[in-house]
């Protein structure tokens, strides 16, 4: 399966998305606007709430194209950082009390200097996440990273929408799962998921398909015993993630006919307790060219971090970003439906 | 009017109830709410059984509903099925054992 970039398809545009999801037809154009309903709680505009976690996104190439994938990422992707970027990003650390580095991808992994870039990180005492998609950790090239994951600490966060191998493999891709399953063994083996281990290993669940996730303790407690009974997998915790009406996704639901139902669906589950506690509050992304977004929707979507504030890494100001307006539009009812989504999971 | 007597849309409309007698309407959704809030049994529980029964009354609106409900509380395709062969193994039952019936009968008119 190619990108919708490489397939040169109007929904790679972000303006043709953002498009569909504000008026692709007169009964989402009649929606309510995610502002109004943050002016209904007077939270508008959005404001951060101090930022504490480092999202970078390191590149758009991945080994997989999973239908869903908000990125668009896939082995066709060119988009990488550099290493001046890396360092630029290292320079921002340096001077501020951010504690956690979040590595995103496409697969992160894939970046040439994401080993020397964890190293360095680490040095400064930045706790690191890093978001796998677990099969890459299968291939020849990247097989050793568990061992270098645990050796630096790092905080594994993976994608494995369901505990079954036929949901799973329909979201992203022909035999994932068996191969999801060896990655997790492997990362058991290494201590990663075992209590008092220190070594941490979550579970990423977004539903595979037009429907909102459930209570994220439950289905946590579904996935223990599924992948414990079937495989003897185990992890600390299972981060539930809704769906976002934006690039692959907003694709199906267009192709599907869901799109009407589903941005309903989002709307009239509008949670002021989740909007409240929404990642943008307290996350900066940085796109792998060095730009500032509010969050990796918001990059995806090319609507950078406002512009009264610094919009590049390399004049990162940390008391100016804190007191940005935080950009939104229709897909950011996606993180406040229901129990809220981000980035750790359900936010109430 | 409508060409059909089921539309997948008249689901959303089933507040509207209401409109027509508000008392029993609201004291219906209020007990329903809390019927399917977690008690001693899970929501995941109470999706599954709600799923069955909406086979056995062959209700559409609750089928899409249920479907839908045991999607969000994670319920694997393979476990829906074996719930509406529950449902399908009691109605095949129900009429079944009432052959018992039939041959009751049979055996009390004949010599």
């Amino acid at each position: 399966m190619k990108s919708l970039q490489a397939e040169a398809h109007a929904l790679s545009k972000p303006e043709v998305q953002l498009d569909i999801i504000n008026s692709h037809n007169p009964t989402i154009e009649k929606l309510p606007k995610f502002g109004e309903k943050l002016k209904e709680i007077d939270l508008y505009p959005l404001k951060p709430t101090g930022i504490e976690i480092f999202q970078m996104n390191v590149g758009y190439m991945c080994n997989m194209t999973c239908k869903h994938c908000h990125v668009d990422a896939g082995p066709d992707r060119q988009e990488i950082m550099t290493k001046e970027t890396f360092e630029y990003c290292l320079d921002a650390l340096r001077g501020t009390e951010i504690h956690t580095v979040d590595l995103t991808g496409g697969a992160p992994e894939m970046n040439p200097h994401f080993r020397w870039f964890v190293e360095e990180v680490s040095k400064l005492g930045k706790h690191v996440i890093v978001r796998s998609n677990l099969t890459i950790l299968t291939t020849n090239k990247f097989s050793d990273l568990p061992e270098f994951f645990k050796e630096h600490g790092v905080e594994v966060t993976c994608s494995l929408p369901f505990y079954s191998k036929f949901r799973t493999d329909k979201q992203r891709g022909e035999g994932t799962y068996d191969k999801s399953i060896t990655a997790l063994k492997r990362l058991n083996e290494l201590g990663y998921g075992k209590e008092d281990s220190g070594l941490i290993l979550n579970l990423v669940y977004n539903p595979v398909g037009a429907f909102l996730p459930g209570d994220q303790e439950q289905l946590k407690q579904q996935f223990k015993r599924e992948l414990g009974r079937k495989h003897g997998i185990e992890f600390n915790d299972l981060f539930t993630i809704t769906n976002l009406p934006i690039s692959r996704f907003l694709k199906f639901l267009l192709m599907s006919g869901n799109l009407e139902d589903y941005m309903e669906k989002l709307i009239t589950s509008f949670n002021p307790g989740a909007a409240q506690g929404v990642m943008c509050r307290n996350t900066i992304s940085i796109g792998w060219d060095g730009r500032l977004f509010d969050c990796d929707f918001n990059q995806m979507l090319e609507m950078e971090t406002d512009e009264n504030t610094s919009q590049h890494i390399q004049d990162f100001d940390l008391a100016s970003l804190n007191d940005r307006e935080i950009k939104i539009d229709q897909h950011c009812f996606g993180c406040t439906a229901g129990a809220g989504s981000s980035c750790g999971g359900a936010t109430v | 009017m409508e060409d059909s007597y089921y539309n997948p849309k008249d689901l959303k409309k089933f507040g509207d109830i209401t409109e027509f007698q508000e008392n029993l309407g609201k004291k219906f959704f209020d007990y329903y709410g809390e019927v399917f809030e977690e008690g001693a049994l899970t929501k995941r529980e109470k999706a599954l059984i709600a799923l069955a029964v909406s086979h056995t009354v062959q209700c559409p609106y609750c089928i899409d509903a249920y479907t839908t409900e045991s999607l969000e509380n994670g319920v694997s395709e393979e476990q829906m099925m074996e719930a509406v062969h529950v449902a399908a193994a009691i109605r095949g039952g129900s009429s079944l054992v009432h052959g018992v019936q039939m041959m009751n009968k049979v055996k009390d008119l004949s010599m």
